[in-house]
């Protein structure tokens, strides 16, 4: 584990969610923006695992979808191995875009219904022109084994799958184009423990044998403990704590990340006392000015109220509070 | 009040969904009961049987799917075939449901006051007045703030965790005897669903309602739940106090199950893999369900079903492994 394969910096996303605009005249209201992603900074480095956790609405997806470049970012960019994503384009931009894939969270609505799993394999491998002829086929077989699944069922259509099996279709889609970095958006959030547990251990396999670096989204804070090297808490579209996975467990600085932590029912029963956890995520399109989470804070203090806390340096990563800024946290 | 007989006691319940290629038995002879005041944890993964399950206690199985067998009593007397009319009374009255997702049991057209006035008023014999006093007491109680105000708001104005709330509260206007909750927190996010686990808890806790929580979260069902009933295939594999079936599980599908779940206090280097998955309905296996899939399987396992049967500490499991065991020692 070294370099920064992935540097995220300044990354931004508005969405307009005005109303329509004969509505907007006739009650005289303004353009509507909502701030999905607000001033996000982190480095993903190669052969890692870093996740990104937060509730609904916390950004997660939209960073995510922006880094493998299906949304444009409204500001900030992204350098995927010291090459900014925006200003590549032609031939340029098709060998970075095989190096990168994206695994989603639901194999029943990722997988064209249509056509055969050894179809839905080759496409990556044809398109980036990898093998021709009888070498795809193989090659679309030995990723079903790779998987753990067999040759024989690139003839079959997805909806002869299970949803874990379908899952591992969509890992084998996913690895055709030989990348070095995959996107995970809540990839087993769809499928029963048990099952989530094949797949969990399936792609850290795979990280080892192919030496994989992922971004691993999800809502799960045991599924990420057990995945990630390092961990971003978002909060509103915002980082409010970067931190290794082992520490953030054991001693999360940001109020958030405590807090979050405290909520996650836990398997063990240690019989650790919960701290009552205090409202509900505000309105992103109208967010409480100064730091998002200070309704919620139990540090809060006057300037929380008033400015955005800058990223603090922490031992292994960062916090955005002031709290612990100032040694209060 | 006679204190040994269950709240309600479900005897080899089944259930069965015809379809054209032949019946589908999404339960197989289900038995428990669930004592006064107690937490009943319900766990399984889709198609388990789980929700089946709550939903044929309280009459509530879409047709063409019906109760084929076995019986349901609550408090010595039978419900599983009371006429419809006399079900509904049962219904909201003494049982309660919370469903998954709030917005399915709440009535967008209606505020909050009138679809808990109407709910009280429908089950006791109170005014207009003392109903609408009653329904902002429950809502304080469910942790809604400014009730008075509030409850003249429609659903639509509350938040994903407010509105469960309010179908807690709605649930509990009856003062039912035991409430049902279908995945109740699974639709929220993590903080949330904390706060909604706590509150269902304490609030039944206060009226001495029973509650069968059916959920697939084990960190839940750890927290909250006093027993656990662990569901595969439409057949109750084990039941038995939390903390036992959880750190010392029985049936070797618990086990998996237990070892399949990430915890947050540590970092295994793999997880615990069951091979393949639970069998579809229409295909399960001769003997016991989890034989293809099972670590310890013997020949036995593939030809005949293992009963439920009793072991120390109130526990019950249906495996082979210590039905031989039993053999042995006895």
């Amino acid at each position: 584990m070294g370099d920064a394969l992935v540097r995220v910096e300044g990354l931004t996303r508005y969405f307009d969610v005005s109303k329509p605009w004969l509505n907007r005249v006739i009650e005289r209201e303004p353009k509507a923006w909502l701030t999905a992603v607000a001033d996000v900074s982190f480095e993903i480095r190669r052969g890692e695992t870093f996740a990104l956790v937060g509730e609904s609405g916390s950004g997660k997806s939209t960073i995510a979808k922006m880094i493998v470049g299906l949304l444009p970012p409204s500001e900030g960019r992204i350098v995927f191995d010291g090459q900014p994503m925006a200003g590549t384009a032609g031939a340029a931009m098709r060998s970075l875009r095989r190096r990168f894939q994206m695994i989603f969270q639901d194999p029943f609505a990722s997988l064209n219904p249509r056509w055969r799993v050894g179809d839905i394999i080759a496409e990556p491998i044809r398109t980036f022109g990898l093998a021709s002829g009888a070498e795809v086929r193989r090659e679309v077989g030995r990723l079903l084994e790779v998987v753990g699944l067999g040759a024989a069922d690139a003839a079959k259509f997805p909806h002869e799958f299970s949803g874990g099996q379908r899952q591992r279709i969509a890992i084998a889609r996913a690895l055709s184009s030989k990348p070095e970095f995959i996107v995970c958006d809540e990839p087993t959030s769809a499928l029963d423990v048990s099952v989530q547990a094949q797949i969990l251990n399936l792609m850290r396999d795979l990280q080892d044998e192919f030496g994989l670096t992922y971004l691993f989204i999800s809502h799960d804070l045991s599924v990420v403990r057990h995945m990630a090297n390092r961990i971003g808490v978002l909060y509103l579209g915002r980082l409010a704590e970067v931190a290794e996975g082992k520490r953030l467990f054991r001693e999360p600085r940001h109020p958030y990340s405590r807090m979050l932590l405290d909520a996650v029912p836990d398997l063990e029963m240690s019989g650790r006392r919960r701290k009552r956890v205090e409202g509900e995520i505000p309105n992103p399109i109208d967010p409480p000015p100064g730091c998002a989470f200070h309704p919620r804070c139990p540090l809060v203090a006057d300037r929380c109220r008033r400015e955005i806390p800058a990223p603090v340096p922490v031992a292994d990563g960062m916090a955005a509070c002031f709290a612990v800024e100032e040694g209060r946290g | 009040m006679v204190s040994n007989v269950p709240l309600l006691s479900v005897r080899d319940l089944v259930v069965e969904f015809p379809t054209r290629r032949g019946m589908l038995r999404a339960l197989d002879k289900v038995s428990f009961d669930i004592a006064e005041g107690e937490v009943l944890g319900m766990v399984g993964e889709s198609g388990a049987g789980k929700s089946i399950t709550g939903s044929a206690i309280i009459g509530l199985i879409e047709p063409p799917g019906r109760i084929a067998g076995g019986e349901v009593w609550l408090r010595g007397e039978r419900i599983d075939n009371l006429s419809e009319e006399r079900m509904r009374r049962v219904r909201g009255r003494r049982i309660g449901m919370v469903f998954q997702d709030p917005l399915t049991s709440l009535n967008p057209l209606y505020t909050i006051a009138d679809q808990l006035i109407e709910t009280i008023r429908t089950h006791a014999d109170i005014g207009e007045k003392a109903a609408r006093d009653r329904a902002i007491g429950l809502l304080d109680q469910v942790g809604i703030p400014a009730a008075r105000r509030r409850i003249d708001d429609y659903p639509h104005h509350f938040s994903g965790g407010m509105r469960q709330r309010v179908v807690i509260a709605l649930a509990l206007a009856a003062e039912p005897d035991l409430v049902i909750a279908d995945e109740p927190t699974t639709a929220l996010d993590v903080s949330v669903q904390a706060q909604i686990i706590d509150v269902l808890k304490e609030i039944c806790a206060e009226r001495g309602a029973a509650v069968m929580l059916i959920t697939h979260d084990m960190g839940v069902i750890a927290e909250t739940a006093d027993r656990v009933a662990v569901l595969y295939a439409g057949r109750m594999a084990e039941i038995g106090p939390v903390a036992d079936v959880i750190k010392a599980a029985e049936h070797p599908y618990t086990r998996g199950l237990m070892g399949s779940i990430p915890t947050i206090t540590q970092t295994g280097d793999r997880l615990t893999q069951i091979p393949g998955a639970m069998p579809r309905l229409n295909a399960i296996p001769a003997g016991c369900a989890f034989n293809p899939r099972c670590p310890e399987v013997m020949p036995r396992c593939r030809s005949e079903r293992p009963e439920l049967l009793p072991r120390a500490q109130g526990r019950q499991v249906a495996c082979w492994l210590y039905a031989r065991e039993g053999v042995r020692h006895g």
